[in-house]
């Protein structure tokens, strides 16, 4: 298709986005609100677009464009099926999050829906970037409009938090940047797809993995590079938090599948240990952080900390079951957190507070709600038949061929999952009706159940029908391994097969026939 | 020596002299209320003397760049270094009038008409430092900048802080011209001549101690003169004091001038001796990084702040001088231009924030939430401290870009890696900014109207800074490529 769709897809939400700056607060936002929906809608459709035209099998990367505009690198993009799902995963969630921004968020409306329309060309530019430096630059940009959207429609702590997230965050990927100046001056090439073919020299593949590694064990995060994440959610509006656990967190495990792993495959294998024992550490600890927590969106940040543990062992397992299974995970994970914190909004839009003890019973006054409530926990605890189910299984038992270990204490991570997930919502949705402006608040109404039917609807797709997402990322994921499989640790799980025995297998071996 | 081709090669200079002399006796018999003829006037002599080298920057200059002997080189090195000052000091001219004509001048409201001579012909020391091929005219050129620096940063006589700022200028500048010159001195005594050229081959071979001082005495001068970190005491104080227009003026037009001096004398004088002063050069850079992020963390005058800013961003711009290649030079000079863009943006936008009556607002106290009650400026403001911190998609991280590929690529990774690293303790006051305009509940004290000039100048510089900048990426470096290579053609 000659028709540049990536960069369509960009300037849609970019027209919008300069839209909005300008009507500002017109109409006390309504303006702002309507371009918003209208280009984030537009943007969804050139997606569903993009996925039809995707040819499944076809070429590697796809929807190439170049265009030689800049000194120092180019701009260059292109998909393959990693990118594609990732980007729907964008599209998706960004609509939900104009209209769950609707009601909530009444100053600066039209600065507000521009930072997050600036938000998502930066997201798919970043899924998208076939430049190194490009990449670089949607990465590392995302942290302006994030750092406006805590800071000005956050909560009481909002100084502090968006500080921390966007330090934290600049910290950990400046070192990326030296580290790739130092590729392409060693390739000669800034070119994506050409450096992921590129044997880097084993001892530089340390030091550039570390670098990397920085970065996105910041983004991901893993423990104990965390810290900023409990803070930034818990004090992000909730279409802030939507974003922030529903996309931004994947950038990093996107980072790990798109460079480190191909590019420093070496590396990888020889750093693998460290990335199960941090992601072992995370499923125990911030698991247990979770069931203690006293503010909802502090427990769901602290078990987003958790799954995305489960990703990265899966990244790191070497093997295409916990490849596809971190890349489940991470779009699963990415609906179903996001859905979660929707959820917390939700209530929090009727009684402005997050804390646990102040609801109970809201089955009983919000009964549709409290079934889409039930719906997500249980995907999030990995239910059979919900999206979250499919990628804990694969992550898991492609970990489980590396290390039975890392299997067994991260398989543990489930088992805790459902406590603080069933804990949280028996004390929240069931139980008597202790509160009585908790018991007052009614039901969801028509604009949330547009939020939460089509993530529902998609969780449950996922859960039914997974194969509708592997498909585009089969062949990516199956060349990501044979690339990477020369380098992949050894395994502890691969039993020596014994010779298969004649006969049945309950048969009993007897004396000699006609003894009786 | 070919006299009319010398005096073709120094048009420029021969306009800015012509047209200061003249202007002067315009503002001897006309007096101040010929002050805004005379500053259109000069801010077309500057336009004319920048037109002037426009075939050169365009078609390259021809073979023969030297004028007067040696005294002299024009060359695209020297080229692109008065474009960019010139455009500088046109911008700094633009803005002063609404500055002088208003209370914000104090006792003294009024443009003086001495004021513009008195840029022209700091201007005119500039272009002379740029093009110098010889100590001597190093030496002239700095000092007709400086003299005329000195006054511009006392020029509101009454006003105290004014005239602490020229006289702290005055005395730390004269130690530093002092310095500068004992080591020009010691060279010429130890090598027999004033040129560069013959200063480089008498430095051959292995460094005397007598031309090691020298070396190292000439290069503390140039570092005062830039002020980099041990060096860069002055600048605080001076920035905060002077007058808001002369201090855009000063982090702007000076500051290139003198970095591209610096850059010429090492390359040229010094750069058989590369291991000599690279290590100097790498201690300055990573010092003025730190120290110049550290030391703006607390300021509350913005002034002041935007002093150590420039202190700061002096050490990434002697990042790409440590490396020591063409490749380095030309990355100093996309910063140089880049950095020039953000520094008069940011001064601009200083000008802008006034009471009803004219007075200028200098603190963050005095910018909460601008966001909501101006929210062109906060706005411009905020795309010109992310540019200045760095990240991208503004122009400003193409700039760092620039610099620490040359840097990686030149091998000094852990060098890079360092420098990077401190880089993220100056985003924390740049994003300070931000929060001041955004997050905090306002003030609205801000409500004074600006002028057009203002107005242009800010779009301006924030257009130029957000991502539409990077569309100009590739001409800018092909022509700071050209200028960074002319410096480094056998000698």
């Amino acid at each position: 298709m000659d028709f540049p769709i990536l960069t369509t897809m960009m300037l849609v939400p970019l027209a919008g986005a300069i839209l909005c700056l300008f009507v500002g607060n017109q109409g006390d936002g309504a303006a702002a609100r309507g371009i918003a929906l209208a280009s984030t809608l537009a943007t969804f459709a050139l997606g569903i677009l993009l996925w039809v035209n995707y040819d499944i099998g076809g070429a590697q990367w796809q929807f190439q464009e170049s265009y030689d505009l800049f000194a120092g690198f180019s701009y260059a993009l292109g998909i393959d099926g990693i990118s594609l799902m990732l980007i729907m995963l964008s599209v998706f969630l960004m609509p939900i999050c104009v209209l769950a921004s609707w009601e909530a968020i009444t100053k600066r409306v039209g600065e507000y829906m521009a930072a997050f329309l600036f938000m998502e060309v930066l997201m798919i530019g970043t899924f998208a970037a076939q430049d190194l430096f490009l990449f670089y630059i949607f990465f590392e940009a995302g942290l302006i409009p994030m750092y406006l959207i805590i800071g000005v429609w956050g909560g009481d702590n909002r100084i502090y938090a968006s500080y921390k997230f966007f330090l934290y965050t600049l910290l950990g990927s400046v070192l990326m940047l030296v580290a790739m100046f130092w590729m392409t001056a060693t390739a000669g090439t800034s070119d994506i797809p050409t450096l992921m073919e590129y044997p880097f020299p084993e001892g530089a593949q340390t030091w550039l993995w570390l670098a990397f590694f920085a970065s996105f064990a910041v983004k991901v995060p893993m423990w104990p590079f965390h810290t900023w994440l409990p803070d930034a959610h818990v004090q992000a509006p909730t279409a802030g938090s939507v974003i922030l656990a529903g996309v931004l967190l994947k950038l990093g495990g996107y980072g790990f599948i798109r460079f480190s792993l191909p590019m420093f495959p070496e590396a990888s294998a020889d750093f693998a240990w460290l990335v199960f024992i941090l992601s072992m550490i995370a499923v125990i600890y911030t698991s247990l952080v979770a069931l203690v927590q006293a503010d909802m969106k502090k427990l769901i940040a602290y078990s987003s900390v958790a799954h995305m543990a489960i990703v990265t062992v899966g990244l790191f397992a070497f093997n295409v079951q916990g490849l596809e299974g971190a890349m489940l995970i991470m779009l699963s994970h990415g609906l179903v957190s996001g859905a979660l914190f929707l959820c917390v909004g939700v209530i929090y839009d009727r009684l402005h507070t997050r804390e646990i003890e102040r609801y109970g019973g809201l089955s009983i006054n919000m009964p549709y709600y409290a079934i889409f409530f039930l719906l997500f926990t249980m995907a999030s605890i990995g239910l059979p038949g919900t999206s979250g189910f499919v990628g804990e299984f694969l992550s898991l038992a492609g970990i489980y061929q590396t290390s039975s270990l890392v299997a067994l204490i991260c398989t543990t991570g489930i088992i805790l999952g459902a406590a603080y997930m069933l804990y949280l919502y028996r004390r929240v949705a069931f139980g008597a009706q202790k509160n009585e402006d908790a018991a007052a608040m009614s039901d969801i109404r028509p604009r949330e159940w547009a939020m939460m039917v089509p993530i529902a609807a998609v969780v449950l797709w996922m859960g039914v029908y997974p194969e509708s997402f592997l498909a585009p990322m089969r062949e990516d994921i199956r060349v990501l391994n044979a690339q990477i499989a020369d380098a992949a640790p050894a395994s502890d799980a691969e039993l020596d097969a014994g010779t298969p025995r004649d006969g049945m297998a309950n048969a009993i071996e007897h004396e000699a026939e006609g003894a009786h | 020596m070919d006299f009319p081709a010398s005096f073709a090669l120094i048009a420029p200079e021969l306009i800015l002299t012509a047209s200061g002399l003249l202007l002067l006796l315009v503002c001897a018999w006309g007096g101040d209320k010929m002050a805004r003829p005379v500053a259109i006037l000069a801010a077309a002599a500057l336009f004319g003397a920048g037109f002037m080298l426009v075939p050169g920057l365009h078609f390259g200059t021809g073979p023969d760049t030297y004028a007067f002997g040696t005294l002299i080189k024009v060359d695209s090195f020297a080229l692109f270094a008065k474009a960019l000052i010139y455009l500088a000091a046109i911008g700094c001219l633009m803005i002063a009038p609404a500055f002088f004509n208003s209370e914000a001048a104090g006792s003294e409201k009024g443009l003086r008409a001495e004021y513009s001579v008195l840029v022209l012909f700091a201007v005119l020391g500039m272009s002379i430092m740029v093009s110098a091929a010889d100590f001597i005219t190093l030496y002239l050129g700095l000092e007709l900048n400086s003299l005329a620096a000195y006054v511009l940063a006392s020029i509101l006589r009454q006003d105290q802080r004014s005239a602490e700022a020229g006289l702290k200028y005055f005395v730390l500048g004269a130690l530093a011209s002092g310095i500068l010159l004992y080591g020009i001195s010691l060279l010429y005594g130890f090598t027999g001549g004033t040129d560069f050229v013959s200063v480089r081959t008498g430095l051959e071979g292995d460094l005397s101690t007598g031309q090691l001082f020298g070396l190292i005495f000439v290069m503390a001068g140039l570092a005062f003169k830039i002020a980099a970190v041990p060096f860069h005491m002055w600048t605080p104080d001076v920035y905060e004091g002077a007058p808001t227009p002369v201090t855009a003026f000063f982090s702007t037009a000076p500051k290139v001038a003198a970095v591209a001096l610096t850059a010429r004398v090492v390359f040229e004088v010094f750069g058989g001796q590369v291991l000599a002063w690279q290590q100097i050069v790498m201690f300055a850079a990573l010092a003025s990084i730190v120290f110049g992020a550290l030391g703006a963390i607390g300021q509350e005058n913005l002034k002041r702040l935007l002093a150590y800013s420039s202190i700061n961003n002096v050490g990434f711009i002697l990042l790409g001088l440590a490396v020591a290649n063409a490749d380095g030079a030309s990355a100093m000079l996309v910063y140089l231009f880049i950095y020039v863009v953000m520094s008069l943006g940011s001064f601009v936008a200083l000008l802008m924030l006034r009471s009803e009556d004219g007075h200028l607002y200098e603190t963050f106290a005095d910018i909460r939430g601008l966001a909501t009650t101006r929210p062109v400026i906060a706005w411009s403001l905020l795309v010109l401290m992310f540019s200045l911190a760095g990240i991208p998609p503004l122009l400003g991280f193409f700039s760092k870009f620039v610099i620490f590929k040359a840097t990686v690529e030149a091998g000094l990774v852990a060098f890079a890696a360092i420098a990077i690293a401190a880089s993220v303790i100056g985003a924390f006051y740049y994003i300070k900014f931000v929060k001041v305009m955004f997050f905090d509940d306002a003030v609205d004290v801000v409500k004074g109207k600006s002028g057009n000039a203002h107005w242009a100048l800010l779009i301006l510089t924030a257009l130029i800074v957000s991502p539409l900048g990077y569309l100009m990426t590739q001409s800018l470096t092909d022509l700071a490529d050209k200028a960074a290579q002319s410096l480094f053609v056998a000698v």
